[in-house]
């Protein structure tokens, strides 16, 4: 049961107030779009053993979503931000990378 | 023979006799016993049968551990099975029954599986499946279904309540022995709120039974003496009889505390199931002692080293005159001391060490009692109990070298952390050689939130086993300072697997690792050599350490055999994973209060008491409830439905259509927004019309549908199915807050605002006109419109909309005057021939005029296009969720079933969901299939069966008839015809 804060009403919330909403930062492929891009973008998910970004929303409590930075291995929490922002926050990706030196970036 | 002793028993209160009941029979014991220790002392060793062979079974630890002395519980209403009698504390009136046997305990018919255990071997269930389907069929699944399953279910309803409970601590202290008092001592003083919870209805956990003294006072002073001071301190909390289930993310601890057990009845919740928020755990689990395996190491009578001490000296209870002590290391000696101590005799201990020395086995051999080095158990002799020893050299095969006669064993081979809190949350071990055990590797713990460590596993959890380095440990690692004790220091042990070491096949097969599950030494070797190299694989093969004790006494000696038998080390072998919970919970306690009437919200419409009032027969809608139909006295749900059906049809009829999802969506690019949610164009729809529209995943699968109001410049009202309002809103609010963030769209859920009431039939306008206050005449609001306005005083929005194919409204009320509205309607409506109708008739109305609905027609594979809705669909818009996904190949396809309606040619109902079948068969060897029913109905109107499928090339087969396969062989024949079977003009509807 993970907590996570939420980065618009500053709750640090159970799993129980929060519903999951999958991998972060996808690029949406509409019509027009390759079947290769179209595919990548509804099925294929990265599903790391380590740094994840993913979608969360604060179901019971102020309704936002939100995105969240964690290691799905030791489930250490890097940092929670608004879902209104096409790439993570640069003070978040450089803290991830000063823990996890060997770790690619987001996309 | 097992016998209470005149004095001592530092736990019992002899001035206060309880008596209980066991198999019927009454016994007595004392305030402070458990029914182990009750039974013990009057003589009844024996205590249940095993689960596989059905051999006779006695208690064989003292706490958590106990793996073979279940009993079920209580009766009727508070009966519960397989409850250890090593846990269970005696109260006034308990009432225990022995499980795994029949006719009796003392004489069991099923006992006959020991004579063939040959022919049950490890793997024996799989096995069966091997042999030809009948062999399974006829001869193993009825046998295994009598005897599988320990114990019996309770069969009448809980009686007690149970509940929840939250806490937050800065640090919670699992055990409450030594090592746990110590540290939430420390813990306490430095300020951190402590909660400090112990699973056993006493503090101290071993040390006060082993005669441990600390700092200069012996552990019968210490362990209250550190209790008030942590009592005494504001900032901890303690509490007894109080379980760590498990740990999870983040520091969530679940905990399991034991109420009224005793009390049955007293009103106080049975269980409580805590939920703990940790910040940190401190893991003072303490040690379990491991057996040994020894050709019958089972035989009521053979117990743990420490098992024997507990009873001799907590409970007064002399487990039988003769005790052997038999052993790898030296703790076990200090069980000869109690015994001696306690007057009672030990003929011998046999130590499976070359030579032994040190202060425990001197002043054990200074008593007078022989010390057989370099020795072991070949067999025990005795069936319902140990009658004999026969002892052999350890480095042998089991060759006699001597016979003691005794009548019990006290056996240890060594001690086990308690590793199961630290490694249900990713916590890992390392082997100790030196040890032979596996303990926490504090270089790997569990981590937290912060990705630093949330657990410490200190004392005997993490492999300090005598008292002094059980407080240095805590000291080191939790701090202050570690208090001095009376420790000696002891020899370190020897490695035992299976004694004797050199065992043949015959004694192998008498040696138990898991009692409960009744797997031997053989079993996990023929495991082994039947391919099965995984830890996780054997133990599901042979079910070692899958019964309810989990392997607490069996596991490390099951892998340490395996290990042996891959010619493997330990470590390489590996450890099972450790899950939640440690020791079984109630049922209860994990339901809490959330039982009966509260187990899942009700939600109620505001006329739902009218309903209920007027003989609505409910159905659950998601969490709504709704009247399938209105059934009069001497009518069946079937003839109700058929006469709402009719009535609408031919008169008037009112249905309550308040769970249907109202969602404003609203703000300058609201129009743009729903273009992109739904199919079909909301932009351009007038203000005061309405529009039907479909909805789809982004995977191009059929989601919802539902009419689409417009109600000014920039606000919509989107209507969703009863049980989607929820989904849908929140779907609205995934793509406005996470793709489309700066579009300006506000959305509100206003379902329960509103009380919505459809007044279907020809009927449907005289009765409004009569209500008066608006002009509902069909130019001033014709179908597909809306209006604002007034109703017989209620202030009203009248949608004309119909999903029954009669002249139908539906009026949106203000919730709080809903019930007012219906009531009026009712009594305006009675002239006109007016009554309510159900959902049933509902889907009858619909199916009749071919409308689909979601969840029937739709299954999470189906396209608009499947359904003949490429009406709905805007070919101009460049993008809508799905679009993308509805222009792959697939989605295209020409072959993809589409529907259609079917007909019965003898008039009869289609069965639910039923196939139709196809010539050939495909590569499993079924028979191919073309279609399927997705909805059917008998309908009133037309006094037949009606249908609508999903069927290949469907509306190019009209007229097509199709066989569907029912129950018993009998197959349904149906026409392929339009699906809109009443009024395909539409032309009732637009009156």
């Amino acid at each position: 049961m993970l907590t996570l804060e939420c980065p618009y009403c500053g709750v640090k919330a159970e799993e129980t107030e929060l519903a999951a909403g999958g991998e972060a930062h996808l690029k949406r492929f509409g019509p027009g779009s390759s079947d290769a891009d179209f595919d990548g973008y509804m099925f294929m998910r990265k599903n790391p053993k380590g740094v994840h970004f993913e979608r969360w929303r604060h179901v019971y409590g102020c309704g936002k979503w939100f995105l969240a930075a964690r290691d799905t291995a030791t489930l250490e929490v890097f940092g929670t931000y608004p879902a209104q922002t096409s790439e993570p926050p640069a003070e978040l990706q450089a803290k991830i990378k000063a823990k996890r030196p060997t770790w690619e970036g987001y996309k | 023979m097992s016998t209470r002793l005149s004095k001592g028993g530092r736990l019992i209160d002899r001035s206060k006799p309880l008596s209980f009941t066991f198999n019927g029979r009454r016994m007595s014991g004392y305030r402070g016993d458990t029914l182990a220790s009750a039974l013990l002392g009057a003589d009844q060793m024996l205590m249940g049968r095993s689960f596989k062979y059905h051999r006779p079974r006695g208690v064989v630890a003292s706490g958590a551990e106990e793996p073979n002395a279940l009993v079920g519980l209580g009766e009727g209403a508070r009966f519960e099975p397989n409850q250890r009698v090593t846990t269970t504390e005696l109260f006034e009136g308990a009432a225990a029954t022995t499980q795994n046997h029949w006719p009796s305990l003392e004489f069991d018919v099923g006992a006959i599986n020991d004579r063939f255990a040959r022919m049950l071997p490890g793997g024996f269930y799989y096995k069966t499946f091997m042999f030809p389907r009948f062999a399974w069929k006829h001869v193993f699944e009825p046998v295994i279904r009598q005897s599988a399953g320990l114990g019996k279910v309770p069969q009448e309803r809980d009686a007690d309540r149970y509940e929840y409970a939250y806490a937050f601590a800065d640090v919670v202290v699992v055990g409450g022995g030594i090592a746990g008092l110590a540290a939430a001592l420390q813990a306490g003083r430095e300020g951190s709120r402590v909660l400090l919870i112990e699973q056993s209805g006493h503090w101290g956990g071993r040390a006060p039974v082993d005669g441990v003294v600390i700092d200069g006072r012996s552990a019968a002073e210490w362990v209250p003496a550190t209790v008030a001071a942590l009592s005494a301190m504001e900032n901890v909390t303690l509490r007894l009889n109080t379980m760590a289930s498990g740990l999870y993310d983040h520091g969530y601890l679940l905990a399991y505390e034991r109420i009224a057990d005793t009390t049955p009845g007293d009103g106080r919740p049975r269980h409580r199931l805590w939920r703990v928020r940790a910040g940190h755990v401190i893991a003072a689990t303490g040690a379990i002692e491991r057996p040994l395996s020894f050709a019958g190491n089972d035989v009521p009578g053979v117990m743990l080293a420490g098992a024997v001490r507990d009873y001799v000296v907590n409970w007064a209870i002399s487990p039988g005159d003769r005790t052997v002590i038999v052993t790898n290391n030296d703790d076990a000696y200090r069980t000869a001391l109690a015994l001696l101590d306690a007057g009672l005799t030990v003929p011998a201990v046999i130590d499976a060490r070359a030579s032994v020395s040190g202060a425990l086995p001197d002043a054990v051999r200074a008593r007078g009692v022989r010390v057989l080095e370099g020795r072991a158990i070949g067999k025990v002799k005795g069936g319902k109990r140990v009658t004999c020893v026969s002892v052999c050299t350890f480095e042998g095969q089991g060759a006699e070298v001597e016979a003691i006669d005794c009548d019990a064993i006290a056996m240890s081979g060594g001690w086990s952390p308690v590793v199961h809190l630290w490694s249900h949350c990713g916590g890992k071990l390392n082997w100790d050689e030196a040890q032979a055990m596996f303990r926490p590797d504090a270089a790997r713990p569990p981590t937290g939130a912060d990705g630093k460590g949330m657990v410490t596993a200190v004392g005997s959890a993490n492999g300090a086993l005598t008292a002094d380095a059980v407080l240095a440990d805590v000291a080191a690692q939790i701090g202050g300072e570690a208090l001095a004790t009376n420790a000696v220091a002891e020899a370190p042990l020897r490695p035992v697997w299976i004694m004797p070491q050199g065992a043949g096949p015959e004694l192998r097969m008498k040696m138990w690792l898991d009692y409960q599950n009744d797997v031997k030494v053989s079993d996990v070797q023929l495991a082994a050599r039947e391919g099965y190299h995984s830890v996780e694989h054997t133990k599901r093969y042979t079910t070692l350490g899958m019964a309810t004790d989990q392997g607490k006494l069996s596991n490390i000696n099951g892998l340490a055999v395996l290990s042996d038998a891959l010619n493997q080390a330990i470590p390489q072998t590996g450890t099972t994973t450790f899950r939640p919970p440690y020791t079984p919970i109630s049922m209860g306690a994990i339901a809490g209060e959330a039982r009966g009437e509260i187990f899942q919200p009700l939600r109620k419409t505001p006329m739902d008491g009218w309903h209920e009032a007027n003989g609505a027969y409910f159905e659950p809608v998601g969490l709504w409830r709704r009247p399938y139909c209105y059934q009069r006295p001497g009518e069946t749900a079937h003839q109700a439905v058929n006469r709402e059906v009719k009535n609408v049809r031919q008169a008037l009829g009112l249905l309550d259509a308040s769970t249907l999802g109202k969602i404003i969506v609203k703000g300058p690019d609201a129009g743009k927004f729903l273009d992109m949610l739904y199919t079909g164009v909301m932009s351009t729809l007038p203000v005061g019309k309405c529009r039907y529209g479909l909805m789809c995943t982004e995977n191009g699968f059929l989601s919802d549908d539902g009419v689409v109001a417009r109600i000014d410049e920039d606000t919509w009202l989107c209507h969703t199915t009863s049980g989607g309002a929820d989904r849908i809103h929140a779907w609205m609010e995934d793509w406005l807050q996470c793709e489309w963030w700066d579009w300006k769209v506000y959305t509100a859920n206003v379902t329960e605002e509103y009380a919505q009431i459809a007044v279907v039939g020809p009927n449907a306008r005289k009765l409004l006109e009569k209500m008066g206050g608006m002009d509902v005449s069909r130019e001033a609001l014709p179908f597909m419109e809306w209006r604002d306005g007034s109703l017989g005083g209620f202030r009203a929005r009248v949608y004309r909309i119909s999903f029954s194919g009669e002249l139908s409204y539906e009026i949106a009320v203000p919730a709080s005057e809903g019930r007012a509205f219906w009531d009026a309607l009712v009594a305006a409506g009675q002239e006109f021939g007016l009554m309510p109708y159900g959902t049933e008739a509902l889907h009858v109305l619909r199916a009749e005029k071919g409308f689909i609905m979601i969840g029937d027609e739709t299954d999470g594979t189906v396209i608009p296009q499947d359904l003949n809705m490429a009406w709905a669909i805007s070919k101009k818009k460049p993008d809508y969720l799905g679009k993308r996904a509805q222009e792959r190949s697939f989605m295209a396809s020409p072959d993809r079933w589409t529907l259609v309606g079917l007909e019965t040619l003898d008039g009869s109902v289609l069965p639910d969901c039923a196939y139709a079948v196809a010539d050939g068969v495909n590569a499993n060897g079924q028979r191919n299939v073309q279609g399927r029913v997705t909805s059917t109905y008998f309908s009133p109107t037309l006094g037949k069966g009606i249908a609508m499928g999903l069927v290949k090339h469907g509306p190019a087969r009209m007229g097509e008839v199709l066989e569907f396969p029912g129950d018993g062989g009998k197959v349904f024949k149906a026409r392929i015809v339009d699906q809109v079977f009443y009024d395909k003009e539409g032309a009732k509807q637009n009156v």
